[in-house]
Formats: structure tokens, C-alpha cells, sequence
């Protein structure tokens, strides 16, 4: 295989972790943008929405599509229930002190990981992807189902900008991360806002998940890879910019596709995690972000 | 006066159980103690001056490995060894705290998280010296230290004692000087500070390397004594412990951390006797101290019972 | 005429497209008692904060007894003798009076703590207050201790913004008697809207409107500008 198609491969490659990136890093920027909170167990979220996602492909009956589709409907939900449980019973009481929010959602990711692994296991799992068609190129053949990753990737952004653009939720949303007091002086339900924030952050990582799951595996500490990700993203992209976090995770996305066919993943994760380190530093607005 | 003799009692009541402890249990606490220096220092830095790192693994690797690389790849003493390892976790910290402490609360704590995760990734990324996951075991003479021998449970448990003391009366002299009460002013309201003509920056990178010799001496202790060096150490838990250690026994109280560290220790200790996963009791404790005991055990008994202590 | 121990020369700056103090020029006599007034966001808090080198200025130059000080950072002009108390209160809560003034005296490095924080607190009437949580003190104690914190640090010139607000007639009637005292041994420059106060404290006033200096001059001086009445009833400020 000569250089330009293995280049492809690797944009290929890319495009679908930029694809799923972007989803777990938009939930994640949107709570820290509406909340001005960090949610640690983000991470944990996915990984819930991956077991989610195994355990209700085990229980439909027919062929995997079935069974996939049921997750991608369940998982969002059940995971969006638990972190607004989350937000409702921790995060409202520390009144969203975002030092202590960190701690707190430390103790969840552990206790959400924990779990898993009492529950589910140790061990990884496979999901069945809803279908197998193979594209063959003149040099390699590539999946169909890795291609559908990024369009439906791009179908749910679009929904989150439509929902935030568009709808009473997404002006609520935005009222909120305007002025919190303001909004409530309003008569805006903040605690119903941010509790759907939450949610919304969450089950966007659920989804991701899902669409994942059938390309990686099913596993317990799954989460820890994409929470780093997430952040890198979020905090490159400009904390609270959504646009920023959108081109971020492109960049991030492609960058460690092909990065990581050239050189050692464990390099790459130390350079992007100094990058990150040094961008909060000097350039706290991230690369992509407006000057504050 | 009452406050010197109150610690020194607590020393005495340790080393007295130190005689009197089973093996096992005396083995736990010479980890407890080497686990509550690091504490301790961290503790410094985030009870006292109000820091809140995610990064201390870094600090604590970092004295680990600046005391287990020369020991197993050159052969130096155990002792030299210590001393490197305390000045690797402190360098560490002060150049972490040069580029770290441009920044404030939460991105503090990223930033600090970030460093220290590039370092654990480091310490994988030359697995071909460090040992990466498996680590490197220390053995014979790289574990005689001033003619003790750290493979033996007594002198073991007494050297750990001796570093926890000569931790917790340094901490206790910092705490009551007039420098400790400038650490409590930057965690209370830093703008007044500045303005009394203290400049926050120094102040918060003094403390913050200190706060680095402790974890320093603590990892190279770690290592010499129970002979292992590993990438876990290095890992986002061990930033984590001590800050749960602090929390639990009382941040901003001198003997919290070793109560947090002991407490969390059989803790988990006796969880993992039932269930694989014991971190579950890592995450509940964040929580519930979080919510509803944000004083630890320590700043609650000094709040009720013994306001004098420090 | 006393020398000027602190003086601005041009000095201004911006906030976004908004002049909040728009080329000042300003002198600080040593001994006196120096009112700034004028009406809300005319840039009082904005010009002293330059002073004390909270803000860095845009332009301009700020000298402390003839040494310019326009970069100096703040921590190091309070070193020089530069104290500068808060609008609002800022002390420190959860700590005691005692370690409220004792941070402020172990700042310029005094030998005997107790002796310069018993002083400290007794000049302002709290000397039975030291082993009190500051939280707990009344508001009227607590702007009280700022004061004694700026003492302590005994200053050439201390920079108090809006003292009096919010407390009692006869706290405040104490509270200038204090300030009185204070002078010639230290220069006060004062940001304060209750009139009457800044009649009878004040040598002299300088009053800014829109970031510029509208009049200086004597008490009666100032009562007499038409140009200050004009401000002044321009904002319905009159009464103030």
C-alpha cells in the first residue's frame, strides 16, 4: 500500500474518532458553558452508556440492528436519568462550587467504575454492529458501519445545535449561562435547567458510546481514554465554546489518526496533554476561542 | 507550649504502638505513616494555603523514582537515595508551580492534573528504565539505610516513624510561624493579602514546593522501604489519596492527614477482603465528606472540642 | 507648602471603548487629609487603584516621594508605604482579630507582634476584641479592623475608599476623630460621598467627573465651583 492511501486510511480512521470526539466533548463543554462546572465522571457516563448499550443488545430478540437501535434510545435515556440524579442530589447541594463539584464527581466516577466492575466485570465485551458492509476501495476495503459513525455523529450535533438554537430548552440554556441570577430573577427554573444540562451533557457521551461500541469494546475503564480526550478538547477548543470544541475535536480527532499511525500513542498522549497544560496557562481562552 | 506536648504525646502513643502492633498491622502502618507524610505535605498546600492540585502523584513519583533509579541503576546508599528523592519532589513541584500558579482554582487543578498525567505517560513511555507497570524491585544493599535494614519489619516501622515525625514537627513549626499564618491569609481572601504587601505567587510556590519535598520524601521513602518503584504510583490516584486523606481527617489540621491516611487505609483494606472492587469505598468517602462533612474528623473535633489546635 | 509624597501625572485607562480615568493629574500633599469625590462611576475607585497598584495604568506616571512607582506591582508598593483599605470590607473571616492586624504588622517586619497589634487595636478602640472571630464582629467593628490593618502597616499614605458607608451617625462621628488623629504623621487620601464628613476632615478636595479632574482646591473652594454644583445637580447627586 503506497503512502496516499495509507494518508487516506489514516483520515479515515480519523474523521470517526473526530466524529464520536466531538460528541463526548459538546456534552462535556456544554455543562462546563451552562453550569461553569467540570464533570469528572463524563468518562464514567460513556463508559454507562456502553454497558447500557451491551446489555440491551443482549436482551432484543432479531437480528443486531434491533438490539443496536433499542440502545441507542435506552442508553441516552437511562444515563441522562442517572446524571440528573446526580446533579439534583450532589451537585445542587455543594451549590455548584466548582471546586468541590471536582471532588465530587471524582467520588462518582469511582463509584460508577466501581460498580461496572461488580456488576458487569472485568472483562471486555463485544457489541454487534447493526450492519456489516464492507466498502471496497481500489487499496483496502473499510467499514460501512465506521462511515455511518461519522454521518450519524454529525446528525446528532446538528440536533444539540438545533436544540440550542432553536427551541424553549436551548434559551432557557443560554439564558442561564448568561447570568444564573438574572435568569432566576426571571422566573426561570435554574435547578430544572442545569439538572437537564446535566442530563443532556451525559446522554450526549451515552450516544457516543453507543456508536462506538460495535467498532471498540465493552469494558469497565473504557471511560478514562475519552474523558482525557474530552478535555483536551474542550480546553483547546476554549472552555464554554461550543464552536471551538466542534473544530477542536477535528483537529484532535484527525491529528491522533494519523499521529498515531507514525508515531507511538503513548508520545502523542504526552504531548497533547502538556499542550493542554500549556494552553490553560497562556492562552486560557484556548486556540480556537474568541479573546475574552 | 500545650500544642508541642500535645503532638509529641501523639508520637509517643505511635511508636508505643509500633512495639505492640502484630506484624501485619505493623507493616500497614509503616505504610500509613509513609502515606501520611505524603498527606501531610499535601495538605499543607491545599488545607492551608488553599491549592487545590490534582498533580501531587507527580511529586510523589517523582521523589520514587529520584530515589529507585540511582539506588538500582547505580548502586547508591539508601540514605543518598532519600535525600534525592526529597529534592526530585520538590524541584518538581517548584517548576510544575512556576507555570501552574499563573492560573487559579479550576484550571489549577487541570493544570496540575495535566502535568502530572504527562508524567505518569513518561514513566511509560521509558518503561525500558522505569519498569513502566511492573516496576523495579529494590533488593539488598540499595536497602540498607544508615545500617538499618528496610527488608526487616522493626527497623522498617521505626525509620517510617522517624520520617513522620521529623514531617509532622516541621509542619507544626511551619503552621505556627508567622509565614503559616500568610498561608492561611492567600487561602482566605489573596486580593487582601497582596494588598497587606504579601505577593501571592511566591508565597503559593514556597509552599507549594515545600508541600513537594514532602510528597518527594514520602515516594522515595515509599520505595527504599517496602522496595518497590512503579508507574501506578504515579498514576491520577495517588493525586487523589491525599487530598481524600486531608479531607477525611481535616484539611488545614496538622494530624488529619495521618487520621484521613489510617482511617482510609483499613478502609479499603477490609473492603478488599470482600469485593474486587474496594476503590468503590474511595468514591463514597469523596462524596459523602464533600457533602456533608466537609470539615473532616479533625476540624469537626477542633470546632467542638479543642479549638487550640492547630 | 508641605513636599508631595504621591503624585500622578497623565495617567489613564481604559476599560473596553470606556475612559474610566482619562489622563489625570493629581498631587498628594504629606501630612494632609485629601478628599476625592464626584459622582458614581466618575472613576474615584478606578484613580485610587491605579495609586495603589491594583490596576496597571495605560499611560501616565505615578511617582511616591519622587521615585516613579508606575510599574512597581501592588504587593511592593504596599512595601514602599502605600496601604490601601477595601469599598467593601475584606478581611479575613475565619480568622481572629489578633491575626487579622498581625498579618498586616508582620508585613513590614516588626520584632514585637503583640505590642504592635495591641497598638494598632487600641487606636481604634478594639483592644478587648483580639481573640474574636472576625466574622463575628459587628459591621461597623469589622470596617473598624480594616482600619486597624492599615494602620499597622503604618503607612506614608493610606488610601480609604468609602470608610463611612453604611456605618451609624456615631460610629461615624468616632470614625472621623480617628482619622484626624492620624494626620500629619501619615497622609490620608479618601474616596467618601457623605459630604459632611469630607467638610470637616478634608484640607483638601479634587473632584472627578468622567475620569478627568473637574475642580481642586480648598473645602470652601469646591463648595463655591459652579462647575461642581453643576455636576452634581447633573446627576441629581445634590443631596449627597
Amino acid at each position: 500500500m503506497g503512502f496516499g492511501p495509507f494518508l487516506l486510511l489514516a483520515v479515515m480512521e480519523g474523521l470517526v474518532s473526530a466524529a464520536v470526539l466531538a460528541l463526548t466533548a459538546v456534552g462535556l463543554s456544554l455543562v462546563f458553558g451552562v453550569m461553569r462546572v467540570v464533570n469528572v465522571a463524563h468518562g464514567a457516563f460513556f463508559m454507562l452508556g456502553a454497558l447500557v448499550a451491551w446489555f440491551v443488545a443482549g436482551h432484543v430478540a432479531g437480528p443486531p440492528v434491533w438490539g443496536w437501535l433499542a440502545a441507542l434510545v435506552v442508553a441516552p435515556l437511562v444515563v441522562g436519568a442517572l446524571a440528573a440524579l446526580v446533579d439534583i442530589s450532589v451537585l445542587k447541594r455543594l451549590n455548584y462550587e466548582p471546586e468541590a463539584v471536582i471532588v465530587a464527581t471524582i467520588g462518582v466516577l469511582y463509584i460508577l467504575e466501581q460498580a461496572a466492575l461488580m456488576s458487569f466485570g472485568p472483562d471486555a465485551r463485544p457489541v454487534a454492529a447493526p450492519f456489516t458492509l464492507r466498502l471496497q476501495l481500489p487499496w483496502f476495503g473499510y467499514s460501512g458501519y465506521k462511515l455511518f459513525v461519522v454521518v450519524a455523529a454529525c446528525a446528532v450535533l446538528a440536533g444539540v445545535w438545533l436544540l440550542m438554537a432553536r427551541t424553549r430548552f436551548g434559551l432557557l440554556m443560554r439564558a442561564t449561562q448568561v447570568d444564573r441570577n438574572t435568569a432566576r430573577a426571571f422566573g426561570i427554573n435554574v435547578d430544572r435547567v442545569y439538572a437537564g444540562t446535566f442530563a443532556l451533557g451525559a446522554a450526549l457521551a451515552a450516544v457516543a458510546a453507543v456508536l462506538v461500541v460495535p467498532i471498540s469494546q465493552v469494558h469497565y475503564l473504557m471511560g478514562a481514554d475519552p474523558l482525557l480526550l474530552a478535555f483536551i478538547t474542550v480546553i483547546i477548543g476554549g472552555l464554554g465554546s461550543l464552536r471551538g470544541t466542534l473544530v477542536a475535536a477535528l483537529v484532535i480527532g484527525l491529528s491522533d489518526g494519523v499521529i498515531s499511525m507514525f508515531w507511538s500513542p503513548t508520545l502523542s498522549k504526552i504531548i497533547a496533554t502538556l499542550l493542554v497544560a500549556l494552553v490553560l496557562v497562556f492562552r486560557p481562552q484556548g486556540l480556537f476561542g474568541a479573546k475574552a | 507550649m500545650k500544642v508541642w506536648l500535645f503532638h509529641l504525646a501523639v508520637l509517643v502513643a505511635l511508636a508505643v504502638l509500633a512495639l505492640i502492633l502484630p506484624a501485619y498491622h505493623a507493616n500497614n502502618l509503616a505504610r500509613i505513616l509513609m502515606l501520611a507524610v505524603f498527606a501531610t505535605g499535601y495538605n499543607l498546600a491545599f488545607g492551608y494555603t488553599g491549592m487545590l492540585s490534582l498533580g501531587h502523584a507527580l511529586f510523589f513519583a517523582a521523589g520514587m523514582y529520584g530515589a529507585a533509579l540511582p539506588v538500582s541503576l547505580w548502586g547508591l546508599g539508601a540514605l543518598p537515595g532519600l535525600a534525592l528523592g526529597l529534592l526530585a519532589g520538590g524541584a518538581v513541584a517548584a517548576a510544575v508551580g512556576l507555570l501552574a500558579l499563573r492560573t487559579a482554582g479550576v484550571s489549577f487543578m487541570i493544570v496540575t492534573l495535566m502535568f502530572a498525567q504527562a508524567g505518569y505517560l513518561t514513566v511509560i513511555y521509558f518503561n525500558q528504565t522505569t519498569g513502566g507497570d511492573q516496576g523495579i524491585v529494590l533488593s539488598g544493599a540499595g536497602r540498607m539505610l544508615a545500617g538499618l535494614d528496610m527488608t526487616q519489619d522493626g527497623p522498617r516501622l521505626m525509620v517510617a516513624l522517624g520520617l513522620y515525625a521529623a514531617g509532622l514537627l516541621a509542619a507544626l513549626a511551619l503552621v505556627q510561624s508567622r509565614f503559616g499564618r500568610v498561608m492561611l491569609a492567600m487561602r482566605e481572601n489573596e486580593e487582601r493579602s497582596r494588598m497587606l504587601g504579601y505577593d501571592p505567587f511566591r508565597v503559593k510556590l514556597a509552599v507549594l514546593a515545600i508541600s513537594g519535598l514532602y510528597a518527594g520524601v514520602a515516594g522515595a521513602g515509599y520505595a527504599l522501604l517496602f522496595g518497590y518503584a512503579g508507574a501506578g504510583f504515579a498514576g491520577v490516584q495517588y493525586s487523589i489519596l491525599p487530598m481524600l486523606y486531608s479531607l477525611m481527617g481535616g484539611a488545614g489540621t496538622v494530624l488529619g492527614p495521618l487520621i484521613g491516611a489510617g482511617a482510609m487505609f483499613y478502609l479499603i483494606d477490609i473492603a478488599s477482603g470482600l469485593t474486587t472492587a474496594y476503590l468503590m469505598g474511595v468514591g463514597i468517602a469523596l462524596v459523602v465528606l464533600v457533602l456533608f462533612a466537609p470539615r473532616g474528623i479533625l476540624g469537626w473535633v477542633r470546632e467542638r472540642v479543642l479549638p487550640w489546635l492547630p | 507648602m508641605a513636599a508631595v509624597i504621591l503624585e500622578a501625572q497623565g495617567v489613564a485607562r481604559a476599560f473596553g471603548g470606556l475612559r474610566a480615568v482619562d489622563g489625570v493629574d493629581f498631587a498628594l500633599q504629606a501630612g494632609e487629609i485629601h478628599a476625592l469625590i464626584g459622582p458614581n462611576g466618575a472613576g474615584k475607585t478606578t484613580f485610587v487603584s491605579l495609586l495603589s497598584g491594583r490596576i496597571a495604568p495605560d499611560a501616565g506616571a505615578i511617582r511616591l516621594a519622587g521615585q516613579d512607582i508606575t510599574r512597581l506591582p501592588a504587593h511592593l508598593r504596599v512595601r514602599r508605604g502605600i496601604a490601601y483599605t477595601f469599598q467593601i470590607t475584606s478581611i479575613y473571616p475565619r480568622l481572629t482579630v489578633f491575626d487579622n492586624v498581625a498579618l498586616a504588622a508582620q508585613s513590614r517586619g516588626v520584632r514585637d507582634l503583640q505590642a504592635a497589634i495591641a497598638a494598632a487595636l487600641a487606636r481604634v478602640g478594639m483592644g478587648d476584641l483580639a481573640g474574636q472571630e472576625a466574622a463575628t464582629l459587628s459591621y461597623g467593628h469589622q470596617r473598624l479592623l480594616e482600619l486597624a490593618m492599615g494602620l499597622a502597616l503604618q503607612p506614608r499614605v493610606l488610601i480609604l475608599d468609602e470608610p463611612t458607608q453604611g456605618l451609624a451617625a456615631g460610629e461615624i462621628a468616632a470614625f472621623t476623630a480617628l482619622v484626624r488623629s492620624l494626620v500629619p504623621e501619615t497622609t490620608v487620601l479618601m474616596i467618601e460621598h457623605n459630604m459632611e464628613v469630607v467638610m470637616s476632615l478634608a484640607h483638601r478636595i479634587t473632584v472627578l467627573n468622567f475620569g478627568r479632574v473637574l475642580a481642586h482646591g480648598t473645602p470652601e473652594e469646591i463648595r463655591a465651583n459652579p462647575a461642581v454644583q453643576a455636576a452634581y445637580l447633573g446627576t441629581g447627586d445634590a443631596a449627597a
